[in-house]
């Protein structure tokens, strides 16, 4: 698990954001963030003030008999005060409910005709994602990793296959379930380019820590020719070894489960795996794609994440390293 | 200080499950049950001489409830459900009933579903892992009633089918002698 | 009636004292508990059952805490293998199901048992069999959960236990079943203890006592015991719909045959906010109870209090949906749970103002009492005015399910509950057992608790905004969460012993008996049962009190009178009128009995029965009606016991012989 690249030390932050939806939110928390830290300190003063002011000695009395009967006066000035208090306070709350409905107001009014639209499928314990497409043939699925064109706001469709998770990307929005039998949706843009990470936000079972994202929003045109990468079948192996890294794939238990482009492998239960070396991380989000946590990965995946659906495969020496050779040739 | 804790903790727990049920376990990484046992097994009683009963083979999983629901899993995502439907039957012969063609005992459904049989099982040797043919041989047991009760999955988040039948009793893989199952013809 | 004649003032003297202790005699004989552990058994005394209520569900707490420090020490490094998933799974659960269901709610009702009967007045609480059985229940339910867990049957779908996860297709086994009974068993001695502090509180007040008179921490029982009635129900609802998708295939929330998950939502969140109230709203009033104790006056604005213990009952029943913000319901109907959550701050807000003013006009003694509730103040303003953060929609689909919310709700909770109760231990502790805790522990325990608190929940928050989500059972180490993490775990450490300091406390003042005797008021209190001997006899009070204000003691006059004419040989209690508390008529209470006991053994296999079979329902109902037709199987009286001719009812006499009297003092 160790030895991250430095480009993989994401930021998963409220407050470092980078599109105007989660944007508009750190304005509102910085708003009531500081608000109520006046509020606090005022309160706390009230009260230090309260327990540690000086008292004049009772005249006369032992300091230990109840006050029973309280100067009328104090009494009226203190209860002068509390109605005070109550007033700032429900005055305050008006401020907090307007700014907190503009707030609503403006992220959720994303919406446009020129947009990108990408269905999220939430499975246990990883992300599906398909770009949809009117033409069948630029409809693009994809796993745990998506990118999205900088400043064009994106349409997420969530759905869930099986329990409910959560989708979530803190520097670009906030979360929506994706419950099953509900279809959700959720709009972002964002605005700088970069690579933002999310992770499912709802307790969806084992393996719920180890539901990660990563979200790449690119300029235009760099998204434009990933997207053509993506779309097309998976690289013909180039070497011996390759292509018989593919003859295992497609006769081993992997190609029960996924689907590799242009091969006889078509499975559905697991992620895509046509282009999978273009990809940053492994195990949705869990491990860096290199070569040494990909062979981890296919011969003991429950080491790494205990219970996740796929099974270890019990592969020889050679047989495994023509995998990881074609695995890792499918940029 | 960490480390001793690390193991002492687990042991601990290893320690008081141990009198604990097995129907619980979530074992993530335990050995499979050998696939040795299901190698070479018969699939009838059907045997020159006097007749002898075909021993019994055990299925560790069919006691543990979790492996059961895997096998639930894969007997869908593999598309078992395809051509035998939810234990009913359709284009394959039913498995929720007490008939069993080529043997119901859990090696002789293992070996089923390796090698495959005539008339359109196919056979998933090397396509699946031992543990998972062995958690699917499970829940197929439990679709006719015959892993305990409270091991058995309940209902799907699906289009419900019909009930299984409740017997719980354990049958043992022998078929009446006289013509062999083998040789009927799959409806 | 006794008779007096004497020939001298002496002797007379004499006499009456006999008479006095004879009567003390009378009444421990007829209140009192059976010897030995028959007695122990079968007891209905409001005193003992509350005990041993406050004691599991202290025990309770300890073992929640025990898990929560399991889980710091598993997160308290990245990447870290001390606990897997599954096991985590199953102790994040145990500790959110363990903390609400069997320690917070159960200990505010066990502290009612106890003290509300002292407060008002009276001999033992309403109802006294059904608050038998609803300790036995209770405790039943209790140790099915941890004999479960131990038995690696530990429900791990969390203590909210959204479907689809807990349903039958993603939870196989047994867990969440156990997770199911154990909510039906909570939730039965949740509502029959409510039922019976609403009576006591309405019908069991000491002559004078009327509404206006109630002592603030009466009413904030009395709030609590009602939302109970109405919140109660609707979990017990949901988890028996989930246990009957699970056990006999029914389709509330499969979405494929017309069932919704977001249906369970709705009915766990419309008890599960509540909730939060009925555990917060006792605890304050703990504070109302303490402040003016120690700052010597009554409290600032009387009214004003019990009118925002009302109205936050009232307003905590419409909040429900902001638990579910995120799962895409319409902006309209958010926004009005936005208001209504936003509203719920200004009457806590009104609390904690008065409280204040009444510490400005007060005189403070710093004692641990009220040591814990001005750190009540710390803590508890701090989780609120984050609590209003979290109205805003869009701010909570950011903050929602994060560490930032894990902060929050433990700021809002032990700062809101757990340290008023803590408070009310050292308050009430030397009433309850007859011995002062000590002193200098206390304030040790205090600021162990008060610091490690801060230690362990404040990087929480930051920790949430910096997104890490909760019910991880890890998290990455190239996300920059391992160093406040590691700080919560530190903080979560001292916190712990400050609990064991609280421990030593009582073991050492109470069981080695080192504390100084108490007596009867040791704080110089205002409020009814500090008149009667630490720890109370069996009768509580050898004459019922007669009120004349609202802090009765401090008001009392020489010649207050008390209530003359009960019974002592039969367990007579005097019924009053619900608005002013006048006097209203005799009501015999049951005896002591073990049926209570037999029928919470025969509820218990019932309903641990129907998790490995629903036949066990019809089965098992039959011990059932077998003991409850004991229980009620009417009382053989002798001739001598027969009530007057012209009396209506057999158990209830009029009050005709009945007299407030003036003591001689």
């Amino acid at each position: 698990m160790k030895g991250f690249a430095p480009s993989l030390l994401y930021s998963q932050s409220v407050l470092d954001t980078a599109g105007p939806q989660a944007g508009r939110i750190e304005s509102l928390w910085w708003l009531m963030f500081w608000v109520e830290l006046g509020v606090f300190v005022v309160v706390m003063g009230f009260l230090l003030a309260a327990v540690l002011r000086r008292r004049r000695p009772h005249r006369g009395e032992a300091v230990d008999a109840p006050d029973l009967k309280p100067e009328p006066a104090r009494e009226r000035r203190m209860s002068h005060l509390v109605i005070g208090g109550v007033a700032v306070s429900i005055l305050i709350q008006f401020v907090f409910l307007v700014a907190s409905y503009l707030t609503g107001d403006a992220v959720t009014s994303a919406m446009a005709k020129e947009h990108l639209t990408v269905k999220v499928t939430g499975r246990q314990w990883w992300w599906e994602a398909t770009y949809e497409n009117s033409v069948a043939q630029y409809t693009l699925t994809t796993a745990n990793e998506i990118h999205i064109p900088v400043g064009v706001p994106v349409l997420f469709k969530l759905a869930s296959t099986d329990v409910i998770h959560s989708f979530w990307v803190p520097q670009l929005h906030g979360k929506t379930d994706l419950i099953p039998g509900h279809e959700t949706i959720l709009w972002l843009r964002a605005d700088k380019p970069g690579a933002y990470r999310g992770q499912c936000a709802e307790f969806c079972g084992y393996q719920h820590a180890h539901m990660g994202l990563v979200v790449v929003a690119e300029p235009p045109e760099q998204f434009k020719a990933w997207y053509d990468s993506q779309l097309g079948p998976a690289r013909e192996p180039s070497t011996a070894s390759e292509a018989r890294g593919r003859e295992i794939f497609v006769t081993a238990p992997c190609v029960m489960c996924h689907t590799i482009q242009g091969t006889e492998a078509g499975g559905r239960v697991g992620p895509n795996l046509t282009h999978v070396a273009s990809r940053q991380t492994i195990a949705a989000g869990t491990l860096e794609n290199t070569r040494g946590h990909l062979a981890g990965w296919v011969t003991d995946s429950q080491k790494i994440k205990p219970g996740n659906r796929m099974p270890p495969v019990p592969l020889a020496p050679d047989d495994l390293q023509a995998v990881l050779d074609y695995l890792q040739s499918l940029k | 200080m960490t480390k001793a804790l690390n193991k002492a903790v687990p042991a601990l727990f290893a320690l008081l499950a141990f009198a604990a049920c097995e129907r619980e376990e979530r074992g993530f990484r335990v050995e499979p049950p050998s696939s040795a046992r299901a190698t070479g097994v018969a699939l009838t009683d059907f045997q020159p001489g006097k007749a002898q009963p075909l021993p019994v083979t055990k299925n560790e999983y069919e006691a543990n409830a979790f492996a059961v629901s895997e096998g639930k899993r894969l007997y869908e995502q593999m598309n078992c459900v395809g051509c035998h439907f939810h234990g009913g039957g359709g284009i394959g012969p039913p498995l929720m009933d007490e008939k069993w063609i080529y043997g119901g005992d859990p090696a002789q459904i293992f070996s089923t579903v390796v090698e495959g049989r005539p008339n359109g099982m196919p056979a998933f040797r090397g396509r699946l892992t031992d543990e998972q043919v062995w958690k699917i041989a499970a829940f197929v047991r439990s679709l006719g009633g015959q892993v305990q009760k409270d091991v058995a999955p309940g209902r799907d988040d699906d289009i419900s089918g019909p009930p299984a039948p409740a017997s719980t009793e354990q049958k043992p893989p022998t078929n009446a002698p006289g013509i062999p199952k083998s040789a009927e013809m799959p409806k | 009636m006794p008779e007096r004649s004497g020939e001298t003032r002496a002797d007379e003297i004499l006499a009456e004292d006999l008479v006095e202790e004879r009567e003390r005699e009378a009444l421990e004989k007829t209140w009192g508990d059976g010897p030995g552990l028959w007695g122990w058994l079968t007891t209905v005394n409001h005193k003992s059952v509350g005990r041993r209520f406050i004691f599991t569900a202290f025990a309770f707490f300890i073992f929640g805490g025990i898990l929560a420090v399991l889980m710091r020490v598993q997160l308290s490094r990245p990447e870290n293998n001390f606990l897997g998933p599954d096991l985590y799974g199953q102790i994040f659960t145990m500790h959110g199901t363990v903390m609400m269901f069997l320690f917070a709610v159960p200990v505010m009702e066990a502290m009612a048992v106890y003290l509300v009967p002292l407060m008002l007045g009276t001999r033992n609480i309403a109802f006294p069999r059904l608050n038998a059985f609803g300790y036995w229940v209770y405790l039943f339910g209790g140790i099915m959960l941890f004999t479960a867990f131990i038995l690696n049957v530990g429900p791990d779908a969390g203590w909210f236990a959204y479907v689809p996860l807990s349903g039958p297709e993603y939870s196989p086994g047994k867990r969440v079943d156990f997770w199911a009974q154990t909510i039906t068993f909570t939730e039965l001695s949740a509502l029959v203890v409510a039922t019976e502090l609403v009576t006591t509180i309405f019908k069991l007040r000491a002559p004078g006592m009327s509404l206006n008179r109630i002592p603030i921490y009466v009413w904030s029982v009395l709030v609590m015991a009602f939302m109970v009635i109405f919140a109660m129900p609707t979990v017990a609802l949901a988890s028996t719909c989930l246990i009957l998708d699970r056990l006999v295939g029914t389709h509330f929330f499969n979405p494929a045959e017309g069932g919704d998950p977001i249906l369970w939502q709705h009915l766990f969140w419309f008890f599960g906010h509540p909730e939060v109230y009925i555990i917060f709203i006792p605890a304050t009033g703990f504070v109302s109870a303490i402040i003016p104790t120690f700052v010597r006056r009554p409290m600032f604005g009387y009214t004003a209090l019990v009118l925002s213990l009302v109205s936050t009952g009232f307003i905590g029943f419409g909040l429900w949906v902001h638990h579910m913000f995120a799962a895409g319901l319409p902006r309209l109907g958010q926004s009005f749970f936005t208001g209504a959550t936003m509203i719920i701050a200004i009457p806590s807000g009104i609390q904690i103002f008065c409280w204040i003013a009444t510490i400005w006009a007060g005189r403070p003694r710093f004692k641990t009492p009220f040591m814990f509730v001005l750190g009540f103040f710390f803590v508890f303003v701090l989780g609120g005015l984050t609590g209003v953060m979290q109205a805003s929609v869009p701010l909570d689909l950011q903050v929602h399910d994060t560490f930032f919310v894990v902060a929050h709700f433990h700021y809002v909770l032990i700062g809101g509950a757990v340290f008023p109760l803590f408070g009310a231990f050292y308050y009430w502790l030397p009433k309850i057992t007859g011995r002062m805790l000590s002193e200098r522990l206390g304030h040790l325990n205090f600021w162990l608790m008060f610091v490690g608190f801060n230690l362990a929940f404040f990087p929480m928050h930051v920790l949430g905004l910096r997104g890490m989500p909760r019910r991880v059972y890890t998290y990455q180490p190239n996300l920059g969460w391992a160093d406040l993490n590691l700080l919560a775990t530190a903080g979560g450490v001292v916190m712990t012993l400050g609990v064991l300091v609280f421990v030593v406390n009582y073991f050492l003042s109470v069981t080695r008996r080192r504390g100084a005797l108490a007596g009867d008021n040791p704080w110089g209190a205002g409020t009814l049962e500090w008149a009667t001997p630490s720890p109370p006899p069996a009768y509580n009070f050898q004459h019922l009190p007669t009120v004349a204000g609202r802090e009765t003691l401090w008001q009392q006059s020489p010649d207050q009178p008390v209530v003359t004419g009960l019974r002592s040989d039969v367990r007579d209690v005097l019924v009053t009128r619900m608005l002013d508390a006048e006097p209203d008529l005799k009501y015999e209470f049951p005896d002591s009995t073990v049926w209570p006991l037999l029928a919470a053994l025969s509820v218990t296999a019932m309903f641990v029965g129907s998790i490995f079979n629903p036949w066990a329902v019809v089965v098992g109902a039959v011990p059932v009606f077998v003991t409850l037709t004991g229980w009620f199987w009417p009382k053989k009286r002798g001739a001598e016991d027969k009530p007057p001719e012209g009396l209506k009812t057999k158990h209830r006499e009029l009050v005709k012989d009945l007299k407030l009297e003036g003591q001689e003092t």
